[in-house]
């Protein structure tokens, strides 16, 4: 009897447990709380997309893809907690979906050796890979971002910005301030007059910040905004008849849930993006294997949204670098360290893409040892009220490098000297 | 007049707007802790619970959708039916008066005589209970609430004030929702204050504030008196979750706007309902004109603190509040 019971208890653990050939995701998501908006369609896109590998190709070079969700709410304590309940059942990579939990794990994931990957946001000088062996933030960071819309309003003014006014409306935290320095730098650079205009978490009243802009008429208003600022500061906009071809998010900032509730009053508002959003054919590969099968992690509502896009973008990206980790490594079963060779050796050209299924999804790029941002270069798109739906206006554009490099350098120097470390790749 | 000036009334009128607004979420905090001596942390999620049932009547949602296409394999979202807005706040306040019986029968009633500080605990737990309910119930997306609401700056005023100021001035901007707002405000005061004073009910509701056991003692019903103050807090948690889903659609954050309401509790007193009118005009015209006078010089986004300090400030000379009960102990 005994044995029976421990043979049953062995087996119920076992059960419970990742096989061991399981190559496992961590999917730090929030569906919960003030900023669920955005974090349910990513969290969808990503899981879909491992679902998607699992059931049509039988997983990453034959071993299956073990997604374990965790929910944070935003939370950073949450999401550390979450980081440190799954990291030992041989975590493979962590997108986090937050700048805050991101600095959190910076230290923890160089301590423990997993790579984190912080698309499109996250500590920007991560992009220098000499100093942030085990952090990623490919395709682009926060102050490509930056560059990718003044180019684009040079480009909107024939290449002259000089005695323009652009106001930065930016969240009052360290995600919202990332953009500044960026920001004054290129207006040395090009002479347009940056004012500066904070809101404090979590943006539901803007009243005092639309009175500034309507009293100083500003040329351009670019926003860093996330979850509900956005929305309000898109209503606020329009209440004050800012005209909204002049008004620019960045990429967590222009979402189809940021525009739609303010109506047609949100007509021409502009966004970054560094996930092209079309009917890509990998989407119809996503409903017949996975949403029809019943699998799918949402309702399928989300599914060709910018935001389902761009998770599903996060694991095309992971499942790549694992893919290359295979091939470096001779292996099927990849750990964590693997992993990190696979990201460093990524490259993501327009053959690779189309093979995908997702022609164009995102900008050309490799990763290096040196360079873990890859090309930085992002869309600008605008919404289409009348037909419920983003149009891109532009190619991906590429950032002024020349400025942004040597703030990575500085940046991530003195992250190096502060915390002793040596630099790679020399 | 120097455009200056202008734009400092112009912030002030605008202050006094967002006051009124804030004001809308302290009342619901002021009526619960008048009638039950409770104060109620829910009073934020009931607003977004409320304005997230009416969004979800309005479009025909099936609620608990995903809970039912999980367990049954269906594929049901919507009853195919989009309800006038009428119709659609008449059910949502049904539902709330539903919600009220059940916070009554489920948690208030074992609760009699237990201390303040046991029935506030209930009421995080039931914040957090209700927040997670309306997720299951109607789904964390963002949903755009249209009730008919006028939204945007009023060309009129504009147009008839920019004549008082030089070139650079536009007129006095003020939107059309905020009046609309402030109506509603007075008309709830106005009735609210009417109950509260002159009919049994109300009276009854002050008796019951005052002492549980001297109430119950001369037949009044402990139980029908909370169903009715939750029912009325909840009706005006609509009205704040309307008002504030309005302007950024109805989402999970729309619970955080209780954050808005506790200084306007601080220096209007909690048990006054002209106190949280008042309160909330204070704060909100002297957070604007703080932002507007002080804020640039140092760094902006002052608003969210310094209603606490202006709070704070009353507070150390008036601890009842502004509008408060005097508060004298015997001994």
């Amino acid at each position: 009897m005994k044995l029976k019971l421990a043979s049953a208890a062995l087996g119920a653990l076992v059960a419970a447990s990742p096989a061991l050939a399981d190559l496992v995701f961590p999917d730090l998501s929030y569906r919960t709380g003030a900023y669920a908006a955005g974090g349910i369609p990513f969290s969808d896109g990503y899981q879909d997309y491992f679902a998607l590998v699992n059931e049509r190709d039988g997983g990453i070079g034959g071993v299956k893809a073990k997604v374990m969700e965790c929910e944070t709410g935003y939370n950073t304590e949450k999401g550390v907690e979450c980081y440190e309940a799954t990291k030992g059942e041989g975590a493979l990579i962590y997108q986090p979906l937050s700048t805050g939990i991101t600095y959190q794990l910076i230290p923890k994931v160089s301590a423990d050796q997993i790579p984190l990957h912080t698309m499109g946001y996250g500590r920007t000088s991560a992009a220098n890979g000499k100093v942030f062996e085990w952090v990623f933030n490919y395709p682009a960071n926060y102050w490509d971002a930056a560059s990718v819309a003044i180019k684009y309003l040079l480009d909107e003014n024939g290449g002259d910005l000089s005695g323009k006014t652009i106001t930065l409306l930016y969240h009052n935290s360290a995600y919202g301030k990332e953009p500044i320095r960026t920001l004054e730098e290129l207006s040395k650079k090009h002479g347009y007059t940056l004012n500066t205009i904070p809101v404090d978490h979590p943006g539901q009243e803007q009243k005092s910040q639309w009175l500034q802009i309507r009293r100083e008429r500003p040329d351009y208003v670019i926003m860093w905004g996330w979850g509900v600022m956005n929305q309000v500061a898109i209503q606020e906009a329009a209440n004050i008849r800012f005209p909204m071809e002049n008004f620019i998010g960045n990429w967590w900032a222009g979402a189809e849930h940021d525009v739609t509730p303010a109506g047609a009053a949100a007509d021409g508002y502009k966004s970054l993006n560094m996930n092209r959003i079309a009917d890509y054919p990998v989407f119809a590969d996503i409903k017949t294997h996975v949403h029809d099968k019943g699998l799918a992690a949402g309702d399928g509502s989300n599914v060709g949204k910018v935001l389902y896009t761009r998770g599903m973008y996060a694991a095309m990206l992971a499942v790549e670098a694992a893919k290359t980790a295979q091939e470096i490594h001779g292996t099927p079963d990849i750990t964590a360290a693997m992993m990190r060779d696979g990201m460093e050796a990524l490259v993501m050209d327009a053959a690779k893409m189309e093979a995908l299924g997702a022609p164009g999804i995102g900008p050309e790029f490799g990763v290096s040892c040196t360079d873990h941002g890859g090309s930085g270069m992002g869309i600008v798109q605008q919404w289409n009220a009348s037909e419920g739906k983003w149009v891109a206006l532009t190619d991906y554009i590429m950032p002024d490098d020349a400025i942004i490099a040597p703030l990575v350098e500085e940046d991530s120097m003195a992250y190096a000297s502060e915390n002793n470390l040596s630099l790679r790749c020399e | 007049m120097p455009d200056q000036l202008l734009y400092a009334a112009e912030v002030m009128i605008n202050g006094l707007m967002a006051g009124v607004l804030y004001a809308l979420v302290a009342l619901g905090f002021v009526l619960i802790f008048k009638a039950s001596g409770i104060f109620n942390y829910a009073q934020g999620v009931l607003a977004l619970f409320a304005a997230l049932t009416l969004v979800g009547l309005q479009e025909g949602q099936v609620p608990f959708a995903h809970l039912i296409n999980a367990a049954f394999g269906t594929e049901v979202h919507h009853f195919g039916w989009q309800l006038p807005s009428i119709v659609a706040i008449l059910l949502t306040v049904g539902v709330m008066i539903l919600l009220a019986v059940a916070i009554e029968r489920f948690i208030l009633k074992h609760l009699v005589n237990q201390e303040p500080i046991i029935l506030f605990m209930a009421t995080i737990g039931l914040a957090y209970f209700l927040e997670g309910f309306g997720d299951v119930m109607w789904g964390a997306d963002v949903k755009t609430l249209d009730v008919g609401l006028p939204q945007g700056g009023s060309f009129w005023i504009e147009e008839k004030t920019a004549v008082l100021g030089g070139d650079g001035f536009y007129g006095f901007f003020i939107d059309k929702l905020d009046i609309v707002a402030t109506v509603v405000a007075a008309i709830l005061v106005i009735s609210l204050t009417l109950f509260s004073q002159y009919s049994k009910q109300g009276r009854a509701l002050r008796a019951v504030a005052d002492d549980h056991q001297a109430a119950l003692s001369v037949g009044i019903s402990l139980r029908f008196i909370w169903v009715l103050v939750w029912s009325i807090a909840g009706f005006v948690a609509l009205v704040a979750g309307i008002m504030w889903g309005a302007k950024s659609g109805v989402q999970f954050s729309l619970s955080l706007i209780a954050l808005k309401a506790l200084p306007v509790l601080m220096l209007g007193g909690f048990t006054s309902i002209p106190g949280a009118i008042v309160g909330g005009l204070i704060i909100g015209v002297g957070e604007k004109l703080f932002e507007f006078t002080i804020g640039p010089m140092i760094g902006g986004a002052t608003e969210n603190w310094f209603a606490y300090v202006l709070a704070l400030l009353f507070l150390v000379f008036r601890p009842q509040g502004l509008f408060g009960e005097k508060i004298i102990e015997r001994v």
